[in-house]
């Protein structure tokens, strides 16, 4: 059993620290302000997001057809295909193929689904020495956290923490702040790595069924450098990330760059069909995990669109003042509050109420998935499985009492409104009240709605 | 030994089957797979100016030159270029390298390249994008782990959009291909841009006219 995680109680920290929450607040808006410049620049944006969205629709339905094409197609350009139902499977998979290479580093490049696995760990006790080669990544495995959004692993940490953290890893001057200086320590600590690497893993961007290949985007080349020195590379994919044509690239690698970083494209958007010569091996694991169980849902099938591009935290109101790591999952924002639930009902279930319901996530979701529906259908579903709290619940019960007997409602505003009059502060402003924490009760009207609209009526 | 292999090839086989029954039990109406109309993508009149002003915007150097031959006086201009001693070239038309990429065995050898002169296939314009050929590239490290890159294209080679470019890449049978938009990069700390992140430092294009 999965702790049960309180949203609010998790965000607690992290909001009642206003300059870092205000921080973090603008250091996404400002990633969500480039995306929105990228996406007015085309024309046709409109028209490639539903194009996108008709493709994923169409392979998700069709996907065991795919699966076998890219399977075979792979598999006669030499490389290896493991398939593995859960992350403990695949996490078996992937230490066997280290194992049979008696291999003791690694250098990895960005995978969620590897996170969502808990590769890193699970090697990590079999005495496996992981590399994460990203930066973001390098600087929350140097800190011992998770990463706290998809695209952007250390937004929620300062320079003069990731200083602080190179200074006793590195071995960077004390009190160095400056990114430049830093990003230039980790490059010549991370290139020994890279040398020292005895096999690469990878996550994968798109896996394409036509031809067998794969297809992984970086900023920073270390997919790239982290597969081009070991002889060995290894792919991890959760099935999902299936296209049934090359061609279909064009529409994708139009859109992500633009919806996650406000890029035109990734500085390295690299194409890997087969092994790299005939004495390398390319290994691909196909991760399901739950996402055949996912594309079951009507409601919530079109999560699997999901290109994990993190437009939807860039934007989410929630997820900008909160932080990524109040989510206690691998994938956070919005989107992640779709598919936690999907894993656990009861543990992630005050998840979809992190949200307003503004709708913004759905608007500059490139594979538009329709992420408030889905948030505000999970909220259906765990009333109707009695998952909500007590005092919730409770008062839902006696709000739909309410508006079921109109002389009663009529009864109780009067009283409301009354009591909005005559109470004093400490009756309604006290520690039981989580409501009034940070907000005044209004003054009562002088006249209802309901005696306004029959003075009104007649005339 | 051999059992454990064989134990964990069929659950391999195992796993496979179960995810297959699982989709295939659950049958879902499957709509038809959209095509990209072209004529409702963005096309540009002038695409050499869009990929050297996107190119800029990534942080790469453009360079208009009228034939390979004028490829060196741009280099020996950049300091970098003129106190480097370790330079592969894939274009010998252009520069002269001192390394022979061809007689190294060892990627690994290649730590301390200085430079890498690449070959380049085509422009794209909407994103200052290279597609450069794995075939050419006698190993993959070069492109990465160089210093510095430069890469040569012929101005006659260009694509307005990603559409165009995956439709002159339709049924490419090597095993490696890459776009590279401008120098490798980072902004994960702070959301600062640092050029130079784990591949090259720098990105310098040459456009060359008569190719």
């Amino acid at each position: 059993m999965l702790p049960i995680v309180q949203h609010p109680a998790a965000a607690k920290e992290f909001v009642n620290d206003p300059n870092r929450s205000r921080w973090h607040d603008q250091a996404l808006w400002f990633v969500r302000s480039k995306r929105d410049k990228q996406a007015g620049s085309l024309p046709e944006w409109e028209y490639l997001r539903e194009t996108a969205s008709g493709i994923k629709t169409h392979t998700i339905a069709n996907m065991a057809h795919y699966l076998q094409e890219f399977e075979r197609n792979a598999t006669a350009r030499g490389a290896v295909v493991h398939w593995a139902r859960d992350a403990e499977h695949h996490n078996e998979i992937v230490l066997r193929i280290l194992r049979d290479h008696k291999t003791k580093r690694i250098v990895k490049s960005k995978s969620m689904l590897t996170e969502e696995c808990g590769l890193n760990h699970y090697l990590e006790d079999n005495g496996i020495d992981v590399v994460d080669t990203d930066l973001g990544e390098r600087i929350v495995q140097l800190r011992n956290e998770p990463p706290s959004h998809i695209v952007l692993p250390a937004i929620h940490i300062k320079k003069e923490e990731v200083g602080q953290t190179f200074h006793t890893h590195l071995g960077t001057d004390e009190g160095a702040s400056d990114p430049k200086y830093l990003t230039e320590a980790a490059r010549g600590h991370l290139r020994d790595k890279f040398l020292a690497g005895e096999i690469g893993i990878t996550g994968v961007n798109f896996a394409i069924a036509e031809t067998g290949g794969l297809v992984v985007c970086t900023n920073e080349g270390n997919a790239d450098l982290g597969t081009s020195l070991p002889r060995v590379h290894i792919a991890c994919m959760g099935i999902e990330k299936l296209l049934p044509r090359q061609r279909d690239l064009g529409v994708f690698t139009r859109l992500l760059a633009r919806s996650a970083t406000g890029q035109p494209i990734t500085t390295y958007t690299s194409h890997f069909i087969g092994p790299r010569d005939e004495n390398s091996e390319l290994h691909i694991v196909l991760v399901d995990n739950g996402r055949t169980r996912l594309r079951e849902s009507e409601t919530f099938r079109a999560a699997m669109h999901c290109i994990r591009c993190g437009a939807c935290m860039n934007t989410c109101p929630v997820y900008r003042r909160s932080g990524g790591h109040s989510y206690r999952a691998t994938v956070p924002g919005p989107i992640g509050s779709v598919l936690s639930p999907t894993r656990d009902q009861n543990s992630y279930k005050s998840l979809p109420y992190a949200c307003s319901l503004c709708g913004s996530c759905s608007d500059v979701c490139p594979v538009k998935i329709p992420l408030h529906h889905q948030l505000l259908a999970w909220r259906g579903e765990l009333v109707g499985k009695k998952l909500l709290p007590a005092s919730k619940r409770w008062a839902m019960t006696m709000a739909s009492y309410l508006f079921r007997f109109p002389r009663l409602f009529r009864l109780v505003g009067k009283v409301g409104r009354f009591a909005l009059r005559i109470l004093p502060r400490w009756a309604t402003h006290h520690r039981f009240n989580a409501w009034t924490i940070a907000r005044e009760l209004p003054d009562p009207p002088k006249e209802t709605f309901r005696d306004w609209h029959r003075r009104h009526r007649t005339k | 030994m051999t059992m454990e292999t064989t134990k964990s090839t069929q659950s391999d086989t195992s796993a496979r089957q179960a995810i297959l029954d699982r989709i295939q039990t659950k049958r879902v109406d499957i709509p038809p797979l959209p095509d990209v109309d072209p004529e409702r993508v963005i096309q540009f009149d002038q695409p050499i100016d869009k990929f050297v002003e996107m190119l800029a915007m990534v942080g790469g150097q453009a360079h208009q030159v009228d034939s390979q031959a004028d490829v060196r006086g741009v280099l020996d201009e950049i300091d970098v270029f003129k106190t480097a001693t370790r330079v592969v070239s894939l274009a010998p038309d252009a520069v002269a390298g001192t390394i022979d990429a061809t007689q190294v065995d060892d990627p690994h050898e290649l730590a301390t390249l200085d430079w890498t002169i690449a070959r380049g296939e085509f422009m794209i314009a909407e994103n200052g994008s290279i597609w450069v050929d794995g075939d050419t590239l006698p190993h993959r490290v070069l492109l990465f782990i160089a210093q510095y890159l430069a890469i040569v294209v012929p101005r006659s080679q260009i694509v307005s959009n990603m559409h165009q470019a995956y439709e002159r890449i339709e049924g490419f049978g090597g095993r490696f291909g890459v776009f590279v938009s401008g120098p490798s990069k980072t902004a994960d700390i702070e959301q600062s841009l640092v050029l130079g992140a784990h591949g090259c430092r720098k990105l310098q294009v040459f456009i060359v006219g008569d190719m």
